[in-house]
Protein backbone atom coordinates (compact mmCIF):
# COMPACT_ATOMS: atom_id res chain seq x y z
CA UNK A 1 0.00 0.00 0.00
CA UNK A 2 3.20 2.49 0.53
CA UNK A 3 4.54 0.63 -2.71
CA UNK A 4 1.71 1.54 -5.11
CA UNK A 5 1.85 5.31 -5.17
CA UNK A 6 5.61 5.40 -5.43
CA UNK A 7 6.65 2.44 -8.11
CA UNK A 8 3.44 3.23 -10.36
CA UNK A 9 4.38 6.93 -11.60
CA UNK A 10 7.99 6.07 -11.97
CA UNK A 11 7.30 3.57 -14.22
CA UNK A 12 4.52 4.48 -16.04
CA UNK A 13 4.27 8.47 -16.19
CA UNK A 14 8.10 8.34 -16.77
CA UNK A 15 6.40 6.92 -20.70
CA UNK A 16 3.33 9.53 -20.86
CA UNK A 17 1.72 12.66 -19.43
CA UNK A 18 -1.11 13.53 -17.31
CA UNK A 19 -3.59 16.05 -18.62
CA UNK A 20 -3.03 19.48 -16.53
CA UNK A 21 -6.08 19.17 -14.37
CA UNK A 22 -4.71 16.16 -13.01
CA UNK A 23 -1.27 17.48 -12.21
CA UNK A 24 -2.92 20.72 -10.61
CA UNK A 25 -4.98 18.18 -8.55
CA UNK A 26 -1.76 16.37 -7.54
CA UNK A 27 -0.13 19.85 -6.66
CA UNK A 28 -2.32 20.07 -4.02
CA UNK A 29 -3.26 16.59 -2.29
CA UNK A 30 0.30 16.52 -0.57
CA UNK A 31 -0.56 19.45 2.11
CA UNK A 32 -4.15 18.74 1.93
CA UNK A 33 -3.39 15.65 3.41
CA UNK A 34 -0.66 16.54 5.79
CA UNK A 35 -3.28 19.33 7.46
CA UNK A 36 -6.17 17.01 7.45
CA UNK A 37 -4.04 14.31 9.20
CA UNK A 38 -2.37 16.92 11.40
CA UNK A 39 -6.08 18.05 12.03
CA UNK A 40 -7.15 14.51 13.27
CA UNK A 41 -4.26 14.26 15.49
CA UNK A 42 -4.71 17.53 17.28
CA UNK A 43 -8.25 17.80 17.20
CA UNK A 44 -10.11 14.60 16.98
CA UNK A 45 -8.44 12.44 19.70
CA UNK A 46 -9.75 12.29 23.34
CA UNK A 47 -6.35 11.12 24.35
CA UNK A 48 -5.46 14.05 26.49
CA UNK A 49 -7.32 16.61 28.44
CA UNK A 50 -7.92 19.52 27.27
CA UNK A 51 -6.66 21.61 24.27
CA UNK A 52 -3.06 20.42 24.93
CA UNK A 53 -2.08 18.76 21.70
CA UNK A 54 -2.89 22.04 20.20
CA UNK A 55 -0.85 23.86 22.88
CA UNK A 56 1.96 21.98 21.57
CA UNK A 57 1.62 22.61 18.31
CA UNK A 58 2.47 26.31 18.67
CA UNK A 59 6.27 26.38 19.40
CA UNK A 60 6.11 23.42 16.87
CA UNK A 61 4.89 25.52 14.20
CA UNK A 62 6.73 28.47 15.08
CA UNK A 63 10.14 26.22 14.59
CA UNK A 64 8.88 24.61 11.91
CA UNK A 65 8.56 27.88 10.08
CA UNK A 66 12.12 29.58 11.53
CA UNK A 67 14.05 26.65 11.03
CA UNK A 68 12.42 24.50 8.60
CA UNK A 69 14.49 21.43 10.10
CA UNK A 70 12.31 18.24 10.48
CA UNK A 71 14.64 17.12 13.07
CA UNK A 72 14.23 20.21 14.64
CA UNK A 73 10.42 20.40 14.55
CA UNK A 74 10.10 16.77 15.81
CA UNK A 75 12.68 17.79 18.41
CA UNK A 76 10.84 20.87 19.88
CA UNK A 77 7.22 18.77 19.00
CA UNK A 78 8.18 16.20 21.66
CA UNK A 79 9.88 18.35 24.07
CA UNK A 80 6.74 20.77 24.26
CA UNK A 81 4.63 17.74 24.86
CA UNK A 82 6.40 16.34 27.79
CA UNK A 83 6.61 19.35 29.44
CA UNK A 84 2.61 20.20 29.12
CA UNK A 85 1.91 16.59 30.18
CA UNK A 86 3.93 16.77 32.90
CA UNK A 87 2.52 20.33 34.49
CA UNK A 88 -1.05 19.38 33.27
CA UNK B 1 25.57 7.80 -20.20
CA UNK B 2 27.75 4.40 -20.03
CA UNK B 3 29.28 4.31 -17.39
CA UNK B 4 31.59 1.55 -16.09
CA UNK B 5 31.85 -0.68 -12.90
CA UNK B 6 34.26 1.96 -11.60
CA UNK B 7 32.13 4.95 -11.97
CA UNK B 8 29.25 3.38 -11.06
CA UNK B 9 30.83 2.30 -7.65
CA UNK B 10 32.66 5.86 -7.29
CA UNK B 11 28.80 7.52 -7.75
CA UNK B 12 26.89 4.93 -5.19
CA UNK B 13 29.63 6.45 -2.55
CA UNK B 14 28.80 9.69 -3.82
CA UNK B 15 25.42 8.94 -3.31
CA UNK B 16 25.75 7.79 0.35
CA UNK B 17 27.69 10.79 1.36
CA UNK B 18 24.84 12.98 -0.56
CA UNK B 19 22.16 10.65 2.43
CA UNK B 20 24.26 11.88 5.51
CA UNK B 21 22.35 15.15 6.07
CA UNK B 22 18.92 13.44 6.22
CA UNK B 23 20.13 10.49 8.89
CA UNK B 24 19.92 12.56 12.00
CA UNK B 25 16.17 13.53 10.99
CA UNK B 26 15.45 10.09 9.93
CA UNK B 27 16.60 8.68 12.90
CA UNK B 28 15.29 10.54 15.28
CA UNK B 29 11.46 9.94 13.32
CA UNK B 30 12.19 6.23 13.22
CA UNK B 31 13.45 5.55 16.92
CA UNK B 32 9.95 7.26 17.61
CA UNK B 33 8.55 5.19 15.49
CA UNK B 34 10.25 2.17 17.30
CA UNK B 35 9.13 3.30 20.68
CA UNK B 36 5.43 3.87 19.83
CA UNK B 37 4.87 0.62 18.15
CA UNK B 38 6.82 -1.43 20.99
CA UNK B 39 4.92 -0.36 23.55
CA UNK B 40 1.42 -0.93 21.64
CA UNK B 41 3.01 -4.65 21.40
CA UNK B 42 4.44 -5.41 18.75
CA UNK B 43 7.48 -7.64 18.91
CA UNK B 44 11.09 -6.60 17.70
CA UNK B 45 10.69 -8.76 14.49
CA UNK B 46 7.73 -7.29 13.71
CA UNK B 47 8.67 -4.22 14.07
CA UNK B 48 11.59 -4.85 11.71
CA UNK B 49 9.26 -6.09 8.92
CA UNK B 50 7.26 -3.24 9.61
CA UNK B 51 10.21 -0.65 8.81
CA UNK B 52 11.20 -2.86 5.65
CA UNK B 53 7.88 -3.66 4.19
CA UNK B 54 5.84 -0.28 4.91
CA UNK B 55 9.07 2.27 5.21
CA UNK B 56 7.29 5.27 5.79
CA UNK B 57 7.18 6.58 8.93
CA UNK B 58 3.12 8.83 8.58
CA UNK B 59 2.43 4.84 7.52
CA UNK B 60 3.86 3.20 10.55
CA UNK B 61 2.52 5.42 12.92
CA UNK B 62 -1.23 5.66 11.36
CA UNK B 63 -1.01 1.54 11.68
CA UNK B 64 -0.25 1.21 14.79
CA UNK B 65 -2.76 4.50 16.08
CA UNK B 66 -5.84 2.92 14.51
CA UNK B 67 -4.80 -0.54 15.21
CA UNK B 68 -4.29 0.58 18.98
CA UNK B 69 -8.38 1.35 18.61
CA UNK B 70 -9.16 -1.49 16.81
CA UNK B 71 -10.19 0.05 13.17
CA UNK B 72 -10.45 -2.33 10.94
CA UNK B 73 -8.48 -4.03 8.45
CA UNK B 74 -9.62 -2.71 5.82
CA UNK B 75 -9.71 1.08 6.75
CA UNK B 76 -6.25 0.87 8.12
CA UNK B 77 -4.75 -0.27 4.10
CA UNK B 78 -7.45 2.46 2.86
CA UNK B 79 -6.00 5.37 5.35
CA UNK B 80 -2.41 4.04 4.69
CA UNK B 81 -2.81 4.31 1.11
CA UNK B 82 -4.21 7.61 1.01
CA UNK B 83 -1.74 9.04 3.18
CA UNK B 84 0.78 7.64 0.99
CA UNK B 85 -0.85 8.80 -2.56
CA UNK B 86 1.19 12.02 -1.88
CA UNK B 87 4.11 9.78 -3.24
CA UNK B 88 2.20 10.13 -6.65
CA UNK B 89 3.09 13.59 -6.58
CA UNK B 90 6.90 12.98 -6.02
CA UNK B 91 7.07 10.12 -8.03
CA UNK B 92 5.34 11.90 -10.99
CA UNK B 93 8.20 15.25 -10.50
CA UNK B 94 10.79 12.61 -10.64
CA UNK B 95 9.82 10.38 -13.79
CA UNK B 96 11.09 13.10 -16.56
CA UNK B 97 14.82 12.09 -15.26
CA UNK B 98 14.02 8.19 -14.88
CA UNK B 99 13.08 7.57 -18.92
CA UNK B 100 16.56 6.03 -19.89
CA UNK B 101 16.57 3.16 -17.18
CA UNK B 102 14.42 0.14 -17.35
CA UNK B 103 11.52 -0.40 -15.68
CA UNK B 104 12.67 -2.81 -13.09
CA UNK B 105 15.10 -0.39 -11.74
CA UNK B 106 12.35 2.48 -11.53
CA UNK B 107 10.08 0.08 -9.89
CA UNK B 108 12.92 0.08 -7.09
CA UNK B 109 13.57 3.64 -7.16
CA UNK B 110 10.17 4.34 -6.65
CA UNK B 111 9.89 1.93 -3.81
CA UNK B 112 12.80 4.16 -1.76
CA UNK B 113 11.61 7.14 -2.44
CA UNK B 114 10.51 9.34 0.23
CA UNK B 115 10.23 12.75 1.37
CA UNK B 116 13.55 13.81 2.49
CA UNK B 117 15.63 11.50 -0.64
CA UNK B 118 12.90 13.16 -2.58
CA UNK B 119 14.63 16.76 -1.44
CA UNK B 120 17.99 15.44 -2.27
CA UNK B 121 17.75 14.00 -5.09
CA UNK B 122 15.61 16.89 -6.60
CA UNK B 123 18.71 18.55 -6.04
CA UNK B 124 20.93 16.74 -7.67
CA UNK B 125 19.27 15.54 -10.57
CA UNK B 126 18.40 19.58 -11.98
CA UNK B 127 21.95 19.50 -11.88
CA UNK B 128 22.50 16.97 -13.57
CA UNK B 129 19.65 16.13 -16.50
CA UNK B 130 19.23 12.16 -15.32
CA UNK B 131 19.45 9.90 -12.73
CA UNK B 132 22.45 7.73 -12.31
CA UNK B 133 21.74 3.99 -10.98
CA UNK B 134 25.00 3.96 -8.73
CA UNK B 135 24.11 7.38 -7.54
CA UNK B 136 20.32 6.62 -6.66
CA UNK B 137 21.29 3.00 -4.95
CA UNK B 138 23.51 4.77 -2.77
CA UNK B 139 21.56 7.49 -1.48
CA UNK B 140 18.08 5.47 -1.13
CA UNK B 141 19.88 2.35 0.42
CA UNK B 142 22.01 4.48 2.78
CA UNK B 143 18.10 6.02 3.87
CA UNK B 144 16.40 2.74 3.75
CA UNK B 145 19.24 0.78 6.56
CA UNK B 146 19.32 3.91 8.55
CA UNK B 147 15.04 3.83 8.79
CA UNK B 148 15.71 -0.06 10.02
CA UNK B 149 18.27 0.84 12.39
CA UNK B 150 16.15 3.54 13.73
CA UNK B 151 13.24 1.46 14.49
CA UNK B 152 14.70 -1.96 15.60
CA UNK B 153 16.65 1.02 18.30
CA UNK B 154 13.39 2.37 19.08
CA UNK B 155 11.62 -0.79 19.85
CA UNK B 156 14.36 -2.18 22.13
CA UNK B 157 14.79 0.91 23.97
CA UNK B 158 10.89 0.78 24.09
CA UNK B 159 10.98 -1.99 26.08
CA UNK B 160 12.31 -0.18 29.32
CA UNK B 161 9.69 2.54 29.16
CA UNK B 162 6.10 1.76 30.38
CA UNK B 163 4.23 5.13 28.31
CA UNK B 164 5.79 6.93 25.86
CA UNK B 165 3.31 9.80 26.29
CA UNK B 166 5.06 10.44 29.48
CA UNK B 167 7.87 11.48 26.91
CA UNK B 168 5.88 13.28 24.47
CA UNK B 169 7.29 10.20 22.10
CA UNK B 170 3.81 10.05 20.55
CA UNK B 171 3.92 13.42 19.33
CA UNK B 172 6.71 13.00 16.90
CA UNK B 173 3.50 11.92 14.46
CA UNK B 174 1.79 15.17 14.37
CA UNK B 175 5.20 17.42 14.52
CA UNK B 176 6.30 15.35 11.69
CA UNK B 177 3.19 16.71 9.91
CA UNK B 178 3.71 20.11 10.80
CA UNK B 179 7.42 20.19 9.41
CA UNK B 180 6.58 18.62 6.28
CA UNK B 181 3.79 20.89 5.81
CA UNK B 182 5.96 23.95 6.50
CA UNK B 183 8.58 22.54 4.05
CA UNK B 184 6.87 21.95 1.40
CA UNK B 185 4.70 25.16 1.48
CA UNK B 186 7.79 27.25 1.94
CA UNK B 187 9.05 26.01 -1.07
CA UNK B 188 6.72 26.64 -3.59
CA UNK B 189 5.03 29.88 -5.07
CA UNK B 190 0.69 30.15 -4.47
CA UNK B 191 0.90 31.08 -0.48
CA UNK B 192 -2.20 32.09 -0.51
CA UNK B 193 -4.01 29.09 -2.35
CA UNK B 194 -2.11 26.94 0.05
CA UNK B 195 -3.27 28.24 3.24
CA UNK B 196 -6.90 28.04 1.78
CA UNK B 197 -6.06 24.38 1.00
CA UNK B 198 -4.85 23.53 4.48
CA UNK B 199 -7.62 25.43 5.98
CA UNK B 200 -10.49 23.63 4.21
CA UNK B 201 -8.75 20.42 4.70
CA UNK B 202 -8.95 21.07 8.45
CA UNK B 203 -12.53 22.10 8.48
CA UNK B 204 -13.75 19.12 5.70
CA UNK B 205 -11.95 16.87 8.32
CA UNK B 206 -13.69 18.19 11.52
CA UNK B 207 -16.85 18.07 9.31
CA UNK B 208 -16.95 14.85 7.58
CA UNK B 209 -15.41 13.40 10.85
CA UNK B 210 -19.40 13.31 12.40
CA UNK B 211 -20.95 11.60 9.41
CA UNK B 212 -18.22 9.25 8.00
CA UNK B 213 -16.19 6.63 9.37
CA UNK B 214 -12.40 7.54 10.90
CA UNK B 215 -10.20 7.11 7.82
CA UNK B 216 -12.52 7.78 5.12
CA UNK B 217 -13.43 11.29 6.59
CA UNK B 218 -9.40 12.10 6.10
CA UNK B 219 -9.52 10.83 2.49
CA UNK B 220 -12.34 12.31 1.55
CA UNK B 221 -11.52 15.79 3.15
CA UNK B 222 -8.11 15.56 1.48
CA UNK B 223 -9.34 14.99 -1.83
CA UNK B 224 -11.79 17.65 -1.87
CA UNK B 225 -9.54 20.11 -0.34
CA UNK B 226 -6.95 19.57 -3.13
CA UNK B 227 -10.33 19.72 -5.75
CA UNK B 228 -10.63 23.32 -4.06
CA UNK B 229 -7.00 24.36 -4.63
CA UNK B 230 -7.55 23.08 -8.10
CA UNK B 231 -10.37 25.35 -8.93
CA UNK B 232 -9.23 28.10 -7.66
CA UNK B 233 -6.09 28.60 -9.22
CA UNK B 234 -8.06 27.91 -12.52
CA UNK B 235 -10.20 30.88 -11.87
CA UNK B 236 -7.41 33.44 -10.49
Amino acid sequence: MTMIPRVFPLVVLSKMKLPEWAMRWLHYIPIAIMAALLSQELLLTSADSGYIRLWAALPTVLIAILTRSLMGTVAVGIISMMILRYLF
Amino acid sequence: MKENAATQERLFWLGVKDCLPTVLGYLSIGFAAGVVERTAGLSIAEIALMSVVLYAGSAQFIAVGMFAVGAPITSIIATIFIANLRYLLLSAALAPYFRHLPAWKNTIHGFLLTDETFAVATNRLSLVGYADNGWMLGLNITAYLNWLLANVAGGIFGQWIGRPEAFGLDYALPAMFIGLLALQMADRPGRRTDLTVVACAVLLTIGLNTVLPSGIDVIAATMLAAAIGMVIEKWK
